[in-house]
């Protein structure tokens, strides 16, 4: 029973276009139930009422029943009837299926909003694709069009690069040609300059031998009288001599002036190695000795056992002396190795640094600014505090040393410099005495000594005076005896002469 | 600083005795000799001819006047006045006379540089040099005086003799790879000798004092050459001056450039310091006029005060191009002076006239430029402190040291163009000399500007 009759319901106007609304809907296509249930919203109260009375009336009431049980056992539910072919109907099983139409609704009604949440979805997602087709689209046009104007260009440079190419390499040869041109013009005008100089020479040649074939006696000097020479020397013939002399003189200059630059090369050699060797040691006291050792060890090993080696050799005093060239080498060679380990490692610090303001505060390596900065206020302090100390410490010492000091410091220094003083003294004075004791000893000696020698003298004398009366008298009366005299007394003076001397020789060395 | 009054000269010739005691100037026939300090006559002599050169001996005791025309070299002694001496060199004509070292010696270069002859004041002997070249600087003693060189040429072939001053002796004789010599010049030490090519070919020859053959140096070729060059007072660089407006510096070790110094027309470093002159206009007070206007007002009215400004760098020269087609353009390095100590060098670019370039030696770098308002005539260093002074061709005078850089008006009626300068030897004053007249001047203490 799809037909529905229209029903004239007396209801308020407002509902009765509405109502007119579903029944001409409904009679348009029945089966078709999910368009109508899309169409239809649900009806406000007043309008369900009359609605609903407009599907049952009191005249149909069976047939609407029937027809419903028809419809919902086609659905799959239960009969509404409590029999198979009873009119009596089973208000459970109506209820059931009230109830299972109502879920039905439910979830209908929920399908219904998700399919169409999905269709607003879709179609937005479809616009926007719609849209992101059609700009790319036009991109890739323009990008087609941008391309073929950069290869048009390309190729117009590229042509216009063979053309300067073109140009470069006739302005080169045109140049090689001018310099040809210009060195066959200049040695053609060397030939007529040479020519004419020639020319040149011959005529002055002439003129000389005519200046002197002359004989001019006016070409004269005339002065009043020679003047001496600057140095005051007279002057000296010219000789081989002279001539080698001079060689001499002035291989000596010029030795003189090689010596000098030698000399000052050599200072500034050495100065120059002074400073390279400090600079090894600080860059090597510069590097981090425990990251770059393992790392260097595994990239160049043997070198830098090698290079740990030149190092305490190169430390030596002596290696500052060798000049020769392995040395040399090997010293420039080592400072560019560390110079390049420093740089390395400064690189790798700078990296740090910009990686710490770019964020990245992990590295602990890395000294953060706040605490550099604290770090630099610490060490000024203790600048400052140091700077004071030095200060009153100096001024405590020039108090000591202008001032005068209480009187206990000064007694006690006294006293102690005095101790020192006396002591020294003390030994002085024994030493003194010992030597004392030893002059008046040999004092006394010599003085007995020398009674001895007056003594003898006098003998001496005495003895000295008869022997002259002897040989007077001797003389005088026979010469025989002469011979016999003299040798004893001659002797004998010459005994004491002896003794004379030998205690004479005493005396200045005891003097001495 | 004080200016003397000023004496007449002509020919430019006012030159300094070595000792620095008198100041020898001449008024066409007459010699005059002042007393340094005191500017009062010594000795007035008088010579045969207008005198065209005069040069003290290295003892200041002689004076020696020559005479170009009349081919006569007269001597003067400053000990005894009545003491003459004229060589006369009658038809061979003269073009150049010198003191040898030891100041009892007078060379002789006759005309068209026949021979140069030797005459001496101690003994009657004369000597002769045969084919000397006849270049600008073809003679040249060594700061010692103990050796002496000269360019020859002979079969169109340059060669150098070296002589021992002392007796006159050949010492050696070699030829010098050159075309066309033109110039020799010892380095202060006396024992390198630079020789140097004409300017169509740069080329710069350095021999040893035992005549072997040092170095050869040659920094481009077919354009114009080497225009000037000047040793350094420790002999250790040598500045070459070209005319591609470079000076180029040779180290003494290796004879190889070290450094090249351009002179751009725009000057672009900043650490340069650029003084500029820029004149003052002098105010005149309209009351006091009177007529006749007194000499100061007429001076002061004439003559323009100006003083230096710095310029900020950049800064832009005037730049001259010679015309094409002719010989010896003015272009290039045309002076070239080291100052005493070592440490500057001044340079004048003859394509930027106006201006005097410092350089810093030390550092190899463009220290100071001096910009003028009119063309250098020339500079001078002071011979015992790194002082310059420029003149160009106005009445003022123009001193620059490290410590600054000053003008000074010389006081003087009319104009004064002052052409060039020199200075005492001990640096207290200078002469400033222009055409027919001279002045001397005390520098006191500069002051900074």
């Amino acid at each position: 029973m799809g037909d529905w009759k229209t029903v004239a319901v007396p209801v308020l106007s407002s509902d009765s276009k509405n109502i007119f609304q579903y029944t001409s809907e409904k009679k348009i296509s029945p089966p078709n139930m999910n368009a109508q249930v899309l169409r239809l919203p649900l009806p406000s109260s007043k309008s369900m009422h009359s609605f609903f009375s407009a599907f049952c009336t009191e005249e149909n009431i069976e047939q609407s029943i029937s027809y419903l049980n028809r419809e919902l056992t086609t659905l799959g539910f239960p009969s509404i009837y409590a029999e198979s072919k009873g009119k009596e109907l089973n208000l459970i099983s109506i209820i059931n299926c009230m109830n299972e139409l109502l879920v039905l609704q439910h979830k209908n009604l929920r399908a219904q909003e998700e399919v169409e949440m999905q269709h607003l979805k879709l179609g937005s997602d479809m616009d926007h694709l719609q849209n992101c087709y059609a700009k790319l689209k036009e991109q890739l046009e323009l990008s087609k069009r941008e391309i073929v104007g950069l290869q048009e260009r390309d190729r117009q440079l590229q042509s216009k690069n063979r053309n300067l190419h073109q140009l470069l390499k006739n302005e080169k040869d045109e140049v090689q040609k001018l310099q040809n041109i210009i060195s066959s013009r200049a040695t053609q005008y060397n030939h007529d300059m040479k020519r004419k100089e020639r020319e040149y020479n011959k005529l002055k040649e002439r003129l000389h031998q005519l200046v002197m074939n002359k004989k001019d006696k006016k070409i004269a000097m005339e002065v009043l009288n020679y003047v001496g020479r600057a140095d005051g020397k007279r002057g000296a013939w010219r000789t081989d001599k002279t001539e080698a002399r001079n060689e001499e003189q002035m291989y000596k200059v010029l030795l003189n002036d090689y010596e000098q630059r030698q000399k000052q090369l050599l200072l500034e050699n050495a100065e120059l190695k002074k400073v390279l060797q400090q600079m090894k040691k600080e860059i090597i006291s510069l590097l981090p000795p425990q990251k770059q050792k393992p790392k260097e060890r595994c990239e160049d090993g043997p070198v830098l056992s090698d290079l740990e080696e030149d190092i305490g050799e190169f430390n030596k005093e002596n290696m500052w002396e060798l000049s020769c060239e392995t040395v040399r080498e090997q010293l420039t060679n080592s400072i560019r190795k560390q110079w390049r380990m420093l740089k390395n490692h400064v690189e790798k610090l700078d990296n740090q640094v910009s990686r710490v303001h770019s964020g990245a505060l992990n590295d602990k390596d890395v000294i953060s600014r706040e605490d550099h900065e604290l770090e630099t206020e610490k060490l000024e302090l203790e600048i400052q505090q140091c700077k004071e100390m030095i200060k009153t410490q100096q001024q405590l010492l020039q108090q000591q040393l202008m001032s005068p000091c209480d009187d206990d410091t000064t007694l006690l220094l006294q006293d102690c410099y005095l101790l020192e003083e006396r002591e020294r003294l003390q030994e002085e004075w024994r030493l003194f005495q010992e030597q004392k004791k030893n002059f008046e000893k040999e004092r006394r000696s010599f003085t007995e000594a020398a009674i001895r020698l007056g003594l003898e003298r006098k003998a001496f004398e005495e003895d000295r005076g008869a022997w002259l009366k002897q040989q007077f008298l001797s003389m005088s009366t026979d010469y025989k005896h002469s011979e016999n005299v003299t040798t004893p007394s001659a002797f004998i003076g010459s005994k004491y002469l002896v003794q004379i001397i030998l205690l004479q020789y005493a005396f200045s060395s005891f003097y001495l | 600083m004080d200016f003397s009054e000023l004496f007449k000269l002509s020919g430019l010739l006012g030159r300094f005795s070595p000792d620095g005691k008198c100041l020898a100037s001449c008024v066409q026939y007459r010699l005059i000799i002042r007393d340094v300090n005191t500017l009062q006559i010594l000795q007035l002599y008088t010579c045969l001819d207008q005198i065209q050169y005069i040069e003290w001996s290295s003892d200041s005791l002689f004076i020696l006047c020559a005479m170009y025309k009349r081919g006569i070299v007269q001597v003067w002694s400053l000990e005894q006045p009545d003491w003459h001496c004229k060589i006369d060199e009658g038809s061979a004509g003269l073009v150049a006379s010198c003191w040898s070292p030891d100041g009892r010696h007078i060379l002789n270069t006759t005309e068209f540089h026949l021979r140069i002859t030797v005459w001496s004041l101690c003994t009657k002997s004369v000597s002769y040099i045969k084919y000397p070249k006849a270049c600008q600087q073809g003679i040249a003693f060594t700061k010692d005086g103990r050796y002496m060189a000269v360019a020859e040429r002979r079969d169109c072939k340059d060669f150098v003799s070296l002589f021992v001053c002392s007796n006159w002796q050949l010492l050696r004789h070699f030829d010098t790879e050159t075309q066309d010599l033109f110039g020799i010049e010892w380095a202060p030490n006396g024992c390198i000798l630079a020789v140097w090519d004409t300017c169509l070919e740069y080329k710069i020859l350095l021999y040893s004092l035992d005549g072997r053959l040092l170095s050869t140096y040659q920094a481009y070729e077919w354009s114009l050459g080497i225009k000037s060059i000047a040793w350094s007072p420790s002999s250790q660089f040598l500045a070459i001056g070209s005319y591609d407006e470079k000076v180029r510096i040779l180290n003494h070790v290796t004879w190889k450039k070290i450094t090249e110094f351009e002179h751009p027309a725009t000057v672009t470093n900043t650490k340069t310091i650029v003084y500029k002159e820029v004149e003052k206009s002098p105010s005149v007070e309209t009351e006091r006029f009177s007529f006749p206007p007194t000499r100061a007002l007429a001076s002061s009215v004439f003559s323009t005060q100006s003083k230096y400004d710095i310029s900020q760098v950049p800064v832009s020269f005037q730049y001259i191009k010679p015309v094409a087609d002719r010989a010896n353009p003015k272009m290039g390095i045309g002076m070239l002076a080291f100052s005493p100590d070592n440490c500057f060098l001044a340079t004048r670019n003859d394509n930027i006239p106006n201006a005097v370039w410092i350089w810093d030696i030390q550092k190899l770098k463009l220290f100071v430029v001096l910009e003028q308002l009119c063309a250098i005539q020339s500079f001078q260093w002071d011979p015992r402190q790194p002082r310059l002074a420029v003149c160009t061709g106005n009445s003022k005078v123009y001193l620059w040291s490290p410590a600054g850089c000053v003008s000074v008006q010389v006081p003087t009626e009319g104009d004064f163009q002052i052409v060039s300068l020199c200075w005492h030897p001990s640096g207290d004053s200078m002469a400033l000399l222009k055409i027919e007249a001279v002045k001397m001047n005390e520098v006191g203490d500069i002051y900074l500007y």
